[in-house]
């Protein structure tokens, strides 16, 4: 599973991150996690808010700090 | 309610005596910050529910071939709702001006954004009073709605770096649908997480307006930057530029400037400067805009600011 976190490495940015290792902690997987600041890349996407959280190439959020739980969520859902 | 729990702690648990300074002091601070408390909480929520139903994507779709004027108020009023993350100014701007969002739209949009928004009018609101949050808004959105037009006349679209208008942007992934109780619960913790940053400002600036409030005030401020001093503004919105904060963290300074005499113009004048334009900022945007276009926007709303300022001083 690959996992990237698209932002310009601001505070709510490394929020996202953090709470995507704690779920990828809990569900006790693992995961490559990317940060991807380059702007090309980013919008290459089409999301406009950031953090955006992107999983396998598909974008699961944009614009929202998620917690741990909801992180864990995505990662399952995505996984499915 | 809150004026009868603060008569009770203060006259009753602290048996202080009424009418003294200190008493009034203590009087003011326990009063107004559940007060502002309350306000940040309700409002921030009702906000916060509201933008559920209006995320990036929906602005740009509701901006995009828009004309002048209607174009520009619309995105300076929907620029009162969005929550402004320097690190969503790029791809933002990027997004706007990809989809055919007009270049002075999308610059209504990048002047209101960061200055007006739900934390600054309950701040505002609870120190100052609704007319001056109001005041606050109205001014804002005219700045930037007139900021727009200018750009848009100036026709400065090849002033935005060429790589811009090269990158693809993909297709607009749709956010999963909400159900109302994820509406509710997203609200509720975005309210978590405003309060916790701004509930320490709150306390800094009731702080400190109590204290003023509680030992008239002494006015230093208003012997040399007062309505007679016609540099005041320009000072004001000079030192304002470079500094960066959000509106949450200026507002303290700003209501200590003001309680020290510093007439209401420049005081506004000053916390525009500061919210609106800022170095971090500028330097991101320079990533976006080729330095003819950064300067004329800055130089547009930097004179907005100023006549503001001016025009507050000389009316109120």
């Amino acid at each position: 599973m690959r996992i990237e976190i698209l932002g310009s490495g601001c505070a709510r940015c490394h929020g996202l991150e953090a709470s995507v290792r704690k779920a990828l902690e809990m569900l006790g997987k693992d995961a490559e996690i990317v940060d991807v600041t380059d702007i090309q890349q980013i919008m290459a996407y089409g999301v406009m808010a950031m953090p955006a959280l992107v999983i396998d190439g598909k974008v699961i959020t944009a614009g929202k700090v998620l917690s741990p739980e909801e992180a864990k969520k995505a990662i399952v859902g995505a996984s499915a | 309610m809150l004026t009868l729990f603060a008569d009770w702690f203060t006259y009753t648990l602290l048996r202080l005596p009424k009418g003294h300074l200190i008493t009034e002091a203590i009087h003011f601070f326990v009063y107004d910050i559940p007060k502002i408390y309350l306000l940040l909480v309700v409002i921030v929520f009702v906000v916060a529910m509201l933008r559920t139903w209006i995320p990036a994507e929906k602005i740009k779709r509701l901006l995009v071939h828009r004309h002048q004027f209607i174009g520009n108020i619309l995105a300076a009023s929907l620029g009162i709702f969005t929550p402004f993350c320097t690190c969503s100014a790029i791809p933002m701007f990027i997004g706007f001006v990809e989809s055919g969002v007009p270049l002075g739209v999308t610059f209504s949009f990048l002047v209101a954004s960061p200055m007006i928004n739900e934390v600054a009018m309950v701040l505002l609101w609870g120190l100052f009073g609704a007319r001056v949050a109001l005041l606050y808004v109205g001014v804002g959105l005219l700045i930037a709605i007139v900021s727009g037009v200018i750009i848009t006349q100036l026709h400065m679209e090849k002033y935005v770096e060429d790589y811009v208008y090269m990158i693809k942007v993909g297709a607009a992934a749709g956010d999963a649908p909400m159900t109302f109780k994820d509406r509710v619960v997203a609200s509720w913790r975005y309210v978590g997480e405003i309060f916790r940053k701004v509930a320490p400002w709150v306390a800094v600036g009731v702080a400190i307006g109590a204290f003023i409030h509680g030992y008239a005030p002494e006015n230093f401020l208003a012997r040399y930057a007062g309505r007679d001093n016609p540099f005041a503004v320009l000072i004001a919105v000079a030192i304002g530029i470079p500094l960066y904060s959000n509106a949450e963290g200026v507002i303290p300074v700003v209501q200590a400037l003001w309680a020290k005499g510093l007439p209401l113009g420049t005081t506004l004048a000053f916390m525009m400067a500061v919210t609106g334009l800022s170095m971090p900022e500028m330097i991101i945007l320079r990533r976006v805009l080729k330095p003819r276009l950064l300067a004329t926007f800055i130089g547009v709303v930097g004179v907005g600011i100023l006549i503001v300022g001016y025009f507050f001083n000389w009316v109120l």
